[in-house]
């Protein structure tokens, strides 16, 4: 609990609004962003065949002396591809590219201002070293005899050095970011849930609980119980009430695990927030 | 189980009354916030009503109250965890400072892209005389020893051209280049040039010494081919032919090579900022020089493609790649729009 803590806490920066209060906005993970951009790579690897195919096709219907205009269109539609997926996307008013979305993230500038162009730019442009080029130097030695290993591991090592760059730096940066001065953050888009302390169980009414058992847990323990109800898996209800009941001395039966806990929970809650508006913050079952 | 404590249970039920009106209250508003947000990102805010427009900072300033009520009172994770996402989204779209594309481009070609280039002079002219000092070095290096030639301009680019092709057929390749693929041609010409050009840029990251080997060895390949030519008594022709694209061409990639090189520097000698504020603010410049870099790279492919192979004159060709050199100094370095107000 303590160290997976500490680990979402590396993760959090400070974002104070003009009005003063902090967003403590979350960068996202190295894992994050590598599914990002192979999920955009996938797009952008679809929309080239599917052009090529298109691009075909019309030269079959036009024959040869429609060829040229169609080549002039197939070239500059993949030069934009490669080159403007990225920016375009960015620069728009998510700031994110469709893969950045689908995995909740996007783009942010360092300093907390809105994100102007040429800082997309900038970062976009980098990923020409970053990616592309040891990219097409191993497929371009590898297409003629020159297929040396030295190469071919220089290739590989120069790419590692740069893809793996953002797990070097505490901010995760990659090299585009570090000279545009942006981040990618995460940015999802959260459902209002359930409140579980208004939650009717009428089971639940019939559990009273004293101050001896409430002061049993603390915040933290609060938290982890919020989760377990909101997943509402049978057993792991079932785990939780039992080591619960076993500290506070209440022994619920195995069927109203469910409305045990809410019960406990929304007590609990209601007792801390008690606690918390006299200025008492009790962060776990060890604080006093 | 233990006998309710009376007392405990009445405060308890009061603080959870006082919360759950709390929410109830302002729940209504942060849906509309949610809604109004999820149309503006979607949609240009021109779609909004002129009093949907103006409820979006107060939605925006009350759910940032609340996200504070929230944090200070209640204990429910998964609404603090909802409040902090919607503000950020709001946070983000608000402060966002989002001008329209047609401000943009009108800033971008009236300021902000002479502006990048007038803040590189310095590597410009380095980036300049690189190429020329590579241009000089070539010519020698082939006028002292032919072999010369193969090992600096690589065969498929030679195109059959060489220290002993004839005076003929080199002149020819000046003058009759009428394919039927020209404009295909160009096209080709300016992805590829863009493609070197970026490739100049991001090497710059590299303290910039590729950058400064991608220019002399540039400048390196013209001065062979120079040689060549010259050597026949085509100096003049030759010139004709790189001029009408070539002075757009060399000018753009000596810029890419000055942005690189800018990035370079300041991550080498970052001056009174941090290396990684220096280097984003090098970043910035040089981006905005090669965003210019590539519209100059379409024109000169344009020239390229289709002026060369169609304008046979050795005058117009001077002229056009004179004019075309004047205007663009003309326009980066003469010209300066005076910016009123703040933008």
């Amino acid at each position: 609990m303590a160290i997976g803590k500490r680990a979402a806490f590396a993760a959090i920066r400070p974002l104070i609004t003009p009005e003063g209060v902090d967003l403590r906005i979350r960068l996202a993970d190295a894992g994050t962003r590598a599914s990002a951009f192979l999920l955009d790579v996938v797009f952008i690897a679809v929309a080239a065949i599917v052009i090529t195919i298109v691009a075909l096709f019309g030269v079959g219907g036009l024959g040869s002396e429609g060829f040229q205009p169609l080549f002039v269109v197939w070239i500059i539609l993949i030069f934009f591809l490669r080159n403007a997926y990225f920016i375009v996307f960015e620069a728009g008013r998510r700031a994110a590219t469709p893969g950045k979305r689908i995995v909740g993230v996007r783009v942010a500038s360092r300093s907390g201002d809105g994100l102007s162009i040429d800082q997309v730019i900038a970062r976009n442009l980098m990923r020409e070293i970053e990616v592309f080029l040891p990219l097409s130097i191993i497929a371009g030695r590898s297409g003629t005899d020159l297929a040396d290993t030295l190469t071919t591991v220089f290739g590989l090592v120069w790419t590692l050095l740069f893809a793996l760059f953002p797990l070097f730096n505490r901010d995760r940066m990659r090299i585009g970011d570090l000279l545009a001065g942006t981040w990618v953050v995460e940015a999802p888009k959260r459902a209002l849930l359930e409140d579980l302390s208004a939650r009717q169980d009428p089971a639940a009414g019939a559990f009273r609980f004293s101050h001896a058992q409430l002061d049993a847990y603390g915040i933290a323990e609060l938290h982890k119980l919020e989760e377990v109800l909101r997943r509402d898996d049978y057993f792991a209800l079932r785990t939780v009430a039992e080591t619960i009941g076993r500290k506070i001395g209440a022994a619920p039966q195995a069927h109203d695990a469910r409305a045990f806990l809410t019960a406990y929970y929304g007590d609990l809650r209601a007792h801390l927030e008690r606690k918390l508006l006299l200025g008492n913050r009790r962060a776990d079952k060890h604080a006093r | 189980m233990t006998a309710p404590v009376a007392g405990n249970a009445v405060r308890g039920d009061a603080v959870r009354q006082s919360l759950a009106s709390f929410r109830r209250e302002r729940e209504a508003d942060w849906k509309a916030f949610e809604a109004l947000l999820a149309r503006v990102e979607k949609r240009a805010p021109r779609t909004l009503s002129e009093e949907e427009l103006l409820s979006l900072p107060l939605l925006y300033r009350s759910a940032l109250s609340s996200l504070s009520v929230a944090r200070a009172t209640s204990l429910d994770n998964a609404l603090v965890a909802y409040l902090e996402a919607l503000s950020l989204r709001g946070y983000f779209y608000l402060y966002g400072a989002r001008r329209g594309l047609r401000q943009r481009l009108a800033d971008f070609f009236l300021h902000d892209w002479p502006g990048a280039i007038r803040d590189l002079w310095r590597e410009t002219l380095a980036s300049v005389a690189l190429m020329v000092i590579g241009i000089g070095a070539g010519a020698w290096l082939v006028a002292s020893d032919k072999s010369w030639f193969d090992a600096i301009i690589p065969p498929g680019l030679a195109g059959g051209r060489g220290p002993d092709t004839s005076a003929e057929l080199l002149r020819g390749m000046l003058y009759d280049g009428d394919n039927g693929f020209l404009s295909g041609f160009a096209a080709y010409l300016f992805t590829h040039n863009v493609q070197v050009a970026i490739l100049a840029f991001a090497l710059g990251f590299a303290f910039a010494v590729p950058t400064v080997l991608l220019m002399l060895f540039n400048g390196c390949m013209i001065g062979a081919l120079f040689q060549v030519y010259w050597s026949k008594g085509l100096g003049m022709e030759l010139g004709g032919w790189l001029a009408i694209h070539g002075t757009t061409e060399l000018f753009a990639i000596s810029l890419a090579g000055a942005a690189g090189m800018r990035i370079g520097t300041s991550i080498a000698f970052p001056g009174e900022l941090t290396r990684m504020a220096a280097a984003a603010r090098a970043g910035r410049i040089a981006a905005n020089a090669m965003v210019g870099v590539s519209v100059m790279l379409l024109f000169a492919g344009l020239l390229e493609g289709i002026g060369r192979q169609t304008i046979t004159s050795d005058v117009t060709r001077y002229a056009i790649g004179g004019g075309m050199l004047a205007f663009w100094i003309g326009y980066f370095y003469l010209f300066r729009a005076v910016r009123h107000g703040d933008r």
